[in-house]
């Protein structure tokens, strides 16, 4: 960044931010306490909850075992008991192994129950490939969360609305999972200082553009804005949307755009197949059809497990490139 | 047991054995409104058990949890829940626990502390400690009671919240029902060993075996290991020997085991054992003990008719309550 931060913003990184609004909530409201593998002295393996433990004490943060069904489940019983519990599942591939508690127990015991309970908790996982952690380590599963319902799922692609949306995630009545994309890191955004919500269900138009939009999640949204300024030069202009939050979407966002561009492409890391970009095109065919020039468009990874050597692992992921072309082949046919 | 009888008054010994009776109408109630197919899903019983839901339930607090199973109505009334609400949700009732939406494997009344039956075996082990978490967290007290069955501790879920309570000096009690059968199969085919107090000793945590057919023994060890919990002494694991009367699912008998099995046990029926010790020490006669089943009967009838005369779900509430708004 090269002009002046405007007041009361600050560079700041997504992961920085995410810790931000964890600290910021639990000087607030004293129900917040925040547990998992690593969290409290080595302050996640990621980063995350670096600091939390010397300002707020071993109370309030949990080394807890590498037991990921006791963490769900302590997050489950505590919030039902009037605490606003965050873990951390570390890496997202590790929903699998505590995924009854998630699908069965978590997303489930407010409707089974008739309403009578409230789980406020917050789930942090870790998404994302790109550095050869291979198939257990790098997986992005957030269709198999948005598939539930019960469940939130949020995924912040840029610092500013990662701080915004896990303050919003802490602060909802309901078990909100928030994905963040292990290549956003350590990328910055000014960020404002200060109690900062981004509203659940509400996209983000990153990019405005007329001849296509093209529906990004996670880092996905920054190889979009890459491929953007190619199209660009090419005399393409994309509209890059991000939805933010997948569960609730907010379909009205992505329908509009798709209605000002006549053409869409929807692009995540998962694999494409059964992937959330399926139910974005849709939504997007359902109640925008009479606007679309052509066919909608997705773009996600091939059906494999994510490989581990580097050359095969580039060749599995979106990118820039790959986004370009489709672009071109859409607008262009 | 005569000695640890003696530690209760006359009242907490009537209160059982009223919670007992209650119980055992109601799943008597509940298994022919089954057969009847007047309630639409399964119902697990829990005739049989009785003495390990209300000797635990009967130490607690209304303030103190329990997490329970697919086998739960007798833990939901031990602790308190209304008969009344609890017929109405097995007929998928407006007016029942859940508003119908839940049915005998979720019945849950999160006011008395209830988190919920569950339907899936482990389910609960994660969700009490939580719970235990965060009686400890907000300093009151409070205590968290898993009930779980034996078939449970060969579930992961189990061993996880074992471990985790133990090292977090969590007020849990793991209450492990071992009715000696997990569904249609022995318990000894299907855990390593047939004593499961003894894996306490693997979480570092105190673990006994009691009679789950005495309630009075069943609430003396309850009681220790309450007070040990909300002493900052950390979680016990309870293990209560007992039988359930009826098959897996509903009231038939045709099930995997012996005759001579359950006759054994239905010889044991805790309900018995209990009236034995209320005559012995003269507190209630067999008349009134008889009065006493006649009263809960009545309780039972008019329970099922309230059921029966309330209104169904209304469709339109199908989407309520995925999400609190």
């Amino acid at each position: 960044m090269t002009t002046t931060a405007p007041t009361g913003t600050r560079e700041l990184s997504y992961l920085r931010a995410i810790n931000e609004a964890i600290m910021l909530e639990m000087e607030r409201d004293s129900s917040v306490f925040v547990a998992g593998i690593d969290l409290a002295a080595r302050g996640d393996v990621f980063g995350t909850t670096a600091g939390i433990l010397p300002k707020f004490g071993p109370e309030r943060i949990i080394d807890t075992p590498i037991s990921e069904n006791a963490i769900a489940g302590l997050a489950i019983g505590a919030a039902s008991r009037g605490l606003r519990p965050v873990v951390s599942l570390m890496f997202m591939d590790f929903i699998g192994v505590c995924f009854d508690q998630i699908m069965n127990q978590m997303a489930k015991m407010k409707y089974m129950f008739g309403g009578k309970v409230t789980l406020p908790l917050t789930v942090l996982v870790n998404a994302g490939a790109g550095s050869s952690m291979a198939a257990q380590h790098s997986q992005s599963l957030e269709a198999l969360l948005c598939h539930i319902p019960g469940l939130k799922v949020v995924m912040p692609s840029s610092a500013d609305d990662a701080k915004g949306l896990m303050t919003a995630a802490m602060r909802d009545n309901n078990p909100v999972f928030v994905v963040l994309h292990k290549r956003c890191a350590r990328l910055t955004t000014l960020v404002p200082e200060g109690e900062y919500i981004v509203p659940l269900g509400k996209a983000r138009v990153v990019r405005e553009g007329r001849d296509a939009t093209v529906i990004a999640t996670a880092y996905m949204v920054h190889e979009a804005m890459r491929a953007a300024e190619r199209l660009a030069e090419r005399g393409i202009e994309i509209e890059v949307v991000d939805p933010r939050t997948l569960s609730p979407l907010d379909t009205d966002t992505l329908v509009a755009s798709v209605q000002k561009t006549h053409r869409v492409l929807t692009v995540h890391e998962a694999v494409e197949f059964g992937g959330f970009g399926g139910e974005i095109t849709a939504q997007i065919a359902a109640k925008a059809f009479d606007y679309l020039d052509a066919p909608p468009m997705r773009l996600g990874a091939p059906f494999s497990p994510v490989p581990y050597s580097p050359v095969l692992e580039r060749e599995w992921l979106i990118n820039a490139d790959k986004i370009h072309d489709a672009v071109v082949s859409l607008v262009e046919g | 047991m005569v000695d640890q009888a003696e530690q209760l008054d006359s009242e907490q010994l009537l209160y059982m054995y009223r919670k007992m009776v209650t119980i055992r109408e109601f799943e008597e109630a509940a298994g022919r409104l089954a057969e009847q197919a007047r309630i639409p899903g399964a119902v697990h019983l829990y005739a049989g058990e009785e003495a390990v839901a209300v000797g635990v339930c009967a130490a607690l607090d209304p303030t103190d949890a329990i997490t329970s199973t697919h086998r739960g109505h007798g833990h939901c009334i031990a602790k308190g829940g209304d008969v009344k609400l609890m017929f109405a949700e097995l007929l998928g009732k407006a007016t029942g626990y859940n508003h119908g939406k839940g049915g005998s494997m979720h019945i849950a009344d999160v006011d008395i502390g209830i988190l919920g039956a569950n339907g899936i075996v482990g389910g609960g082990p994660p969700i009490a400690i939580g719970a235990a978490f965060a009686a400890k967290y907000q300093k009151n007290g409070g205590v968290a009671v898993c009930f779980s069955g034996d078939g449970s501790t060969n579930e992961g879920t189990w061993h996880e919240a074992m471990n985790m309570a133990a090292l977090m000096k969590l007020p849990a009690i793991f209450i492990v029902e071992n009715n000696h059968w997990g569904e249609y199969t022995r318990q000894e085919a299907q855990g390593a060993i047939p004593q499961l107090s003894l894996r306490a000793a693997s979480y570092g945590m105190p673990g006994i075996t009691v009679d789950g057919q005495d309630v009075v023994a069943v609430n003396a060890a309850a009681r220790e290991a309450i007070d040990r919990a909300r002493r900052g002494e950390g979680p016990s694991l309870i293990e209560c020997d007992t039988y359930r009367f009826y098959n897996h699912t509903g009231m038939s008998e045709g099930d995997a085991r012996p005759r001579e099995e359950r006759e054994h046990w239905r010889a044991r029926d805790p309900l018995t054992i209990l009236r034995g010790v209320l005559e012995q020490r003269a507190i209630l006669s067999g008349t009134g003990a008889d009065r006493v089943v006649d009263d809960v009967r009545k309780e039972i009838e008019e329970a099922v008719r309230f059921a029966e005369a309330s209104p169904e779900p209304d469709p339109a509430d199908l989407l309520t309550d995925v999400y609190t708004v």
